[in-house]
Formats: C-alpha cells, structure tokens, sequence
C-alpha cells in the first residue's frame, strides 16, 4: 500500500506536464515519509475534532467569505509588492521585490494563521484559546486575535525569550492575554510548545491549542500551510501584473518554515521558479549553535510529527542557537522535510552575521526595518541574485522575490546592542544627557501600582 | 537470556511477561502493583537499587522511564527528575544495564517507558533485541499511537516484547478497539486528561476507561495517573486489573532515598489488602 501523501500525488492531476504530478495542497498527514501523528493518545481525539471541522470550513463559502473579509480589512491584505531598487544593486543587479508581510496588522505574516484558526475555535465551541512564542510575534497575533473575538488566550514563553523580547510580552498583556513565562529546559521555543501541549491536554475540552508554525500533529502543517497560501497566490499575481512574468527565484526564511511555505505554495508548480528556505546557522553550521535543522538534522519525531530534528546520538533534542529569536527551534514543518527530499526547495543557511549585514542594508538602502527572521531571507536573496546574474546578459532579467515576513520594530534592541549603538547599562547611547527630572515619571509611577493581574481582572469584570 | 531464540513468526504464541504478571498478582487474590522511577535518577547504580526495593516490597511490574528533553506527557516531578539525570550523563544505553540488573535480581516484569525519538534514533529493531536481550519485557509508548506503530508491531513480534499503549478519556470506542487490539501485555488506561502528577483524587473517568477497554476485549486494563496513596490503590483495584505509580514514587526517592520507596511500596500494596470501595460504599 502507498503512504497517503504518495496516492494523493499519483491521483492529482499534473499542472505542468513537464514537472510531473502537482505538488500543491498535499493534504496531509503524512508528506512523504515524513508528517502523521506522534502525539499521546488523549490529544488524538483533539485533533481528530480540528480536522472535521477544518475540512469542512475550508470549502465552506461562508468561511472562506469570513476569512477574505478579516483579511482585508483587519489585517490590511493584500500586502504590497515592493520593488527594492537599491537594495537590488547588492544581488548582482537582479531585481528584487520584497512581498511586505511586515505591512499585516501586529506586524508579520503570523496574522493569517491566527485568524484562521481562532475562527474554526469558534466553530468547535472553544472559549479559550493558548499558543506558544519564542519571538513574541505569534503569541501577540494569538492575543490580537483572542481580543478581536472574544476569546481568553494564554501564551506560553520561554523565559529566556520573554527577557530577549519584553516589549512583547508588555504587546500581549496590554492585549489581554495571559503570558506564562516556562522555565523547563531550554526555556526557548521548544519548550514553550511542551508546556502549550501540557496545558492542551489538560483542557481540551474548552481549550484550542493555536500552533504557530507548519510543524506539529496532522492536520496543523497542512492547515497552518492553508491559511498562509495567501502570502503565494497575492505574490504571483502581484509579480506578473508588474513584469507581465513569472520571477526566476523566490526566497523565504525557515523556522518552523510558516511564512516560507506560505510563499512556496504559489509556485511549487511552476518548474521555472527556483525556490530557497534560508534557515539559521546561528554562529556558523561548523559551531555546534545554529539552528540550521535540514542542512544538518536527522529525521526524528518531535511534537507531534516526523521531520527533520536537531538530536544527539540519543535521539535528545539538540538546543539551538540564533540570534534570531523566531527561527531558534531545533525542528522544521514536515512538508519542507519532503520538499528537501524531492529537491524542489533548496535549504541553505545563513549566519547571524550574514543575516544583521542584510538587516543593515535593507534599512539603509530601502527604509526598511525588517524582522531578524526576515533578514535571514535577504542575505540569502543576496546570494541567489548574485549566483543568478553570473552567466546573465542582462542581470536586470533575473527577478527574485523574497518574503519579508515581518518587521523589525520588536528587534530594535537586539539590532542596537549589536550595532555597537548601547552603552554599557543598555541605554541607547546619547540618550541618557538630560539634567531635566523626569517629566513623565509621575504617570510612570501611578500606572505601574496597576499590575499586570489586576489589569486583567478589570477586562474581565467588564466583559 | 542472550541464547534465546527469537521466532520470526507472530503467529507464534509469545509469552507476555507483563500479562503473566498481572495474572500471578490476580492468583494471589490481588492486583497487579505496577510502579514508575526514571532510568539513572539521582544516578544509574541508586535507580537498580530504588527498582528493586520496589520488587521485594509489593511491586509486581516495574516501569523504567527513559529520560528525554522534551517530555510532553510528564508534570513537574518527573520533569525535574529526568533532566537531573540527563544532566547527570545519562545515555539511552544506559537503561539496558538497569533493566538487566532488575531483572537478574527479581521476578518482576520490567517494561521500559519512553517517547518515541529515542527509540527511532537507535532503530526500532537494534533498540527491541537490545531490550530483549536485556530481559525486558516490553515498551510503554506514551507519544506513539498505533497509527503510527507498524515498525514497532513488526520489532515487537520479532522479539516476543509486549506492546503498552495508552488509552484516555478521551477515545472513541473505535480507537479504544483498535488499540485494545495492537496491544500485548496489558492496556495503560489514562486516568485523567493531564500530565503524570500526584493528585488527592483518582479521576472518577478512569472506571469508564477501564470499562471501555474491557467492553472492547481487554483482558487487562491498569490504571495510571495521579495515583498517590494505599486509598487510590483500593479505590482502583475495585475495578481495574492493575494500579500504576510513578510521580510519588519519584518523589520518595528523591526526598528519602531507596529507604523511603521501600516503604511507600509497601504501603501503597496495602491498599490490596484494604475492603474494596465497592464493599465499602455498599
């Protein structure tokens, strides 16, 4: 008997005879050999109960027309396509166009799943929804979200995260969410999904667990991937209205790899169209700290499903490293696992360094601060335009689209500390001069006798 | 055991350790007394010890647990018990050694606990002869379900190791039928939809797992989770084939060392000996 993934592309009509059968929408569970279900039983049922009702929104006009609507006109969708002139100068003179997921509202592509999936809570009746962050971006679209439709949400962090990005968790409590910062482990990512998962079994019952990535149990990376496609289809139509063609390249960050797929679905057929993941190497692949999972992982199972995994020799989950905080997660989505396998996607990795250069320039050149994560994603558009325009006539011909997947105002103090602009107590340098007392001090101090808790007890006796 | 001949043939009958045991218990008017510590906690050589103390003060199977870094299904004791070892260096290989030193020196059947990662890291069919050949009896897979489980069915009838899973609350009378099914030795029946923890109370759902397992053809179902005292044990024991202890005997070691799990063996095998609730309540 054939895996499901492999009866499902046998069965599909070919979109282009030439690349064969069609690699898009594959429905899950398994993607290849990679995928399925490898969660405790208790949750089985959970996830059973999310599919149906997924399954049926997804082709529920209703749904759909409910989903079209937030997206345009609470996240602000489409999101442009923009032309990055000067930027291109750097990747060999190819011409790069930045598809501005940092234009959603909150600030990243992160919106699109949310929304989706607090909207099919809704529909199985949950009251409550949790999520786990490790930049802060999918747990303050979580709580935007849960605030937006009336639901509780609880946010799992690790705490060495919630130290890196305080101004997110401020995001999420100010949102009325419950942050709960997780001290086992790691205290990153991967263990902010643990305790997500610990508390989902123990509330099942009222409570749907909002995976932030294409990672995790059947059916979250085929339905994540769902509510991301968006980011694919706007990109191609927006390209070929602006250039009358299909680009050569199109280049996306990998962490879980949600915005990635996101953009890759639009073009997984179109067999002219390269495709590159970037994810992080961290200090460099040769360090050991890095997060680069497909360039150097071995398949594994880690929450929920079969992929590629950052493991020892044990089979014990390897911790990673980046500095950025929304790609340093030791696993990768299943269906990237497989594209890597098939070789329609290239996976190569970027370092930190290569990363904040990128960041740097896209700022100065464009006037544009991108995510960290995003970043990742320019360094390495850099390269493929420059590969690209080697043996080009006209380098102007090669056209690459790169993911901007979010912006960088939550990284504004990891990108000051290290660009040297903070001095040694963390205040940005030159800040500190004034010999005036504090003007705002007072409102300061009054405002923070009003803690966190009972701020949330207050929107909880008005609703 | 390293002589024994492994048949290739699952039609074969195999002899479950952990059925056997729950059966002698079920001879000597009782039921089965099934007890949880994690391989290497505090250390490798205390953890042989704490098992076997476990076996001569009432238990009649013991679980080792496998420490991993991401143990999804496991509160705060076992949690803080199984990083310590990790910390400690424990390696996978390790648990071999302590499941041969349990087994040379009781008559328990000793199944190991673990998520799955482990065990495919090392290879399904190297991890099971390398169980067998230790003289385990089989392998409790809290994150594997059968769905999922074909290269384990496979290695399991290979070896004549029994296969634990999970049944919850929570599943379908179809899947409590198709994990009955898949299962060997006996059926794990979740009492509570939670993480392994002591509680005060034994969740009144774990009588209807029980039943639903039973109803679906289990000869044996053992309960588990929040199990703590002799009360839980005869509470249970009114209904279920078998009790399950982890989290306080984890804590006892930690707190009291082998002494102190002696003791909370014995005590918790008490509850055997207790009225049944039903003779109580009526």
């Amino acid at each position: 008997m054939v895996d499901p993934a492999t009866a499902f592309l046998q069965g599909s009509t070919p979109a282009d005879a030439s690349q064969g059968p069609s690699l898009r929408h594959a429905p899950g569970p398994y993607f290849g050999s990679y995928g399925g279900r490898w969660m405790p039983e208790s949750l089985i049922a959970a996830l059973d109960e999310i599919e149906e009702t997924f399954e049926k929104a997804k082709v529920d006009p209703e749904f759909l027309a409910e989903i079209a609507d937030l997206n345009k006109n609470y996240s602000g969708r489409p999101s442009l396509l923009t032309e990055a002139k000067r930027f291109s100068a750097h990747a060999g003179g190819a011409r790069v166009f930045l598809k501005r997921e940092d234009l959603n509202h909150t600030g990243s592509h992160k919106i699109n799943n949310v929304l989706g999936q607090a909207l099919l809570a809704k529909r199985m009746g949950k009251t409550r929804i949790i999520a786990e962050t490790g930049a802060g971006q999918h747990g303050v679209a979580s709580a935007t979200a849960a605030a937006l439709l009336g639901l509780e949400c609880v946010v799992y962090m690790g705490a060495e995260d919630c130290r890196r990005q305080a101004l997110n968790v401020a995001r999420m409590q100010l949102l009325g969410a419950t942050v709960v910062p997780v001290t086992n482990g790691s205290q990153t990512l991967k263990d902010a999904i643990n305790d997500a998962l610990r508390d989902w079994v123990a509330n099942v019952e009222n409570t749907h667990y909002v995976l932030g990535t294409v990672s995790g149990a059947h059916p979250f990376p085929a339905m994540v991937r769902f509510f991301h496609e968006v980011i694919g289809e706007e990109a191609r139509g927006q390209i070929i209205d602006q250039i009358g063609r299909l680009p050569d390249a199109v280049c996306a960050c990998i962490g879980g790899g949600s915005n990635a797929i996101g953009l890759f679905h639009g073009f997984l057929d179109d067999a002219a169209v390269k495709i590159y993941g970037f994810e992080a190497a961290g200090d460099g692949v040769d360090t050991g700290r890095h997060a680069a999972t497909i360039t150097l992982g071995r398949p594994g199972v880690l929450h929920g499903a079969r992929s590629y995994l950052m493991q020892d020799e044990d089979g014990q989950t390897i911790e990673s490293h980046s500095i950025s905080a929304g790609l340093d997660y030791p696993g990768v989505g299943p269906e990237h696992a497989y594209l890597a396998d098939l070789g329609r996607v290239s996976y190569e990795a970027i370092t930190d360094v290569e990363a904040m250069d990128a960041f740097k320039l896209l700022c100065r050149t464009e006037g544009i601060i991108p995510a960290i994560e995003s970043s990742h994603a320019l360094a390495g558009a850099l390269k493929v335009g420059q590969r690209l325009t080697a043996d080009a006539v006209n380098p102007e011909d090669v056209v690459v689209i790169v993911n901007l997947s979010g912006r960088g105002d939550k990284d504004v103090q990891t990108a000051a500390d290290w660009f040297g602009l903070l001095d040694e107590d963390g205040n940005v340098k030159g800040t500190m001069l004034s010999t005036r007392s504090a003007k705002g001090a007072a409102h300061g101090a009054g405002a923070a006798t009003a803690d966190t808790m009972d701020m949330n007890a207050e929107d909880a006796s008005n609703e | 055991m390293s002589e024994t001949n492994f048949s290739n043939d699952a039609s074969e009958a195999i002899v479950s350790k952990s059925a056997a045991a729950v059966e002698r218990a079920r001879k000597a008017g009782r039921k089965a007394l099934i007890a949880y510590l994690p391989a290497s906690f505090p250390d490798k050589q205390t953890s042989i010890d704490a098992a076997i103390a476990l076996a001569r003060n009432g238990a009649d199977i013991i679980e080792i647990g496998i420490p991993y870094s991401d143990p999804v299904m496991d509160g705060s004791v076992i949690q803080a018990a199984t990083t310590q070892a990790l910390e400690n260096g424990f390696h996978v290989a390790d648990v071999f050694d302590v499941v041969a030193a349990i087994t040379a020196e009781t008559d328990a059947a000793v199944l190991v606990m673990t998520y799955w990662n482990p065990v495919m890291r090392m290879g399904v069919d190297e991890f099971s002869r390398r169980l067998a050949e230790a003289g385990g009896a089989g392998l409790i897979t809290p994150d594997l379900v059968p769905d999922e489980a074909a290269e384990w069915m496979s290695a399991s009838d290979k070896y004549g190791l029994d296969r634990v899973f999970l049944v919850a609350p929570s599943s379908t009378p179809e899947r409590v039928a198709m994990t009955v099914k898949a299962t060997r030795g006996f059926v794990y029946a979740v009492s509570i939809m939670g993480v392994t923890g002591a509680r005060t109370e034994v969740s009144s759902a774990a009588e209807a797992v029980v039943a639903a397992a039973h109803a679906a053809g289990a000869e044996r179902a053992c309960v588990g989770l929040g199990v703590s005292k002799a009360s839980h044990v005869r509470e249970i024991a009114a209904y279920a084939d078998g009790v399950i202890v982890g989290t306080a005997l984890v804590a006892a070691l930690r707190d009291g060392g082998v002494p102190a799990v002696a003791a909370l063996a014995k005590e918790l095998s008490t509850g055997f000996d207790l009225p049944t609730a039903e003779t109580v309540s009526a």
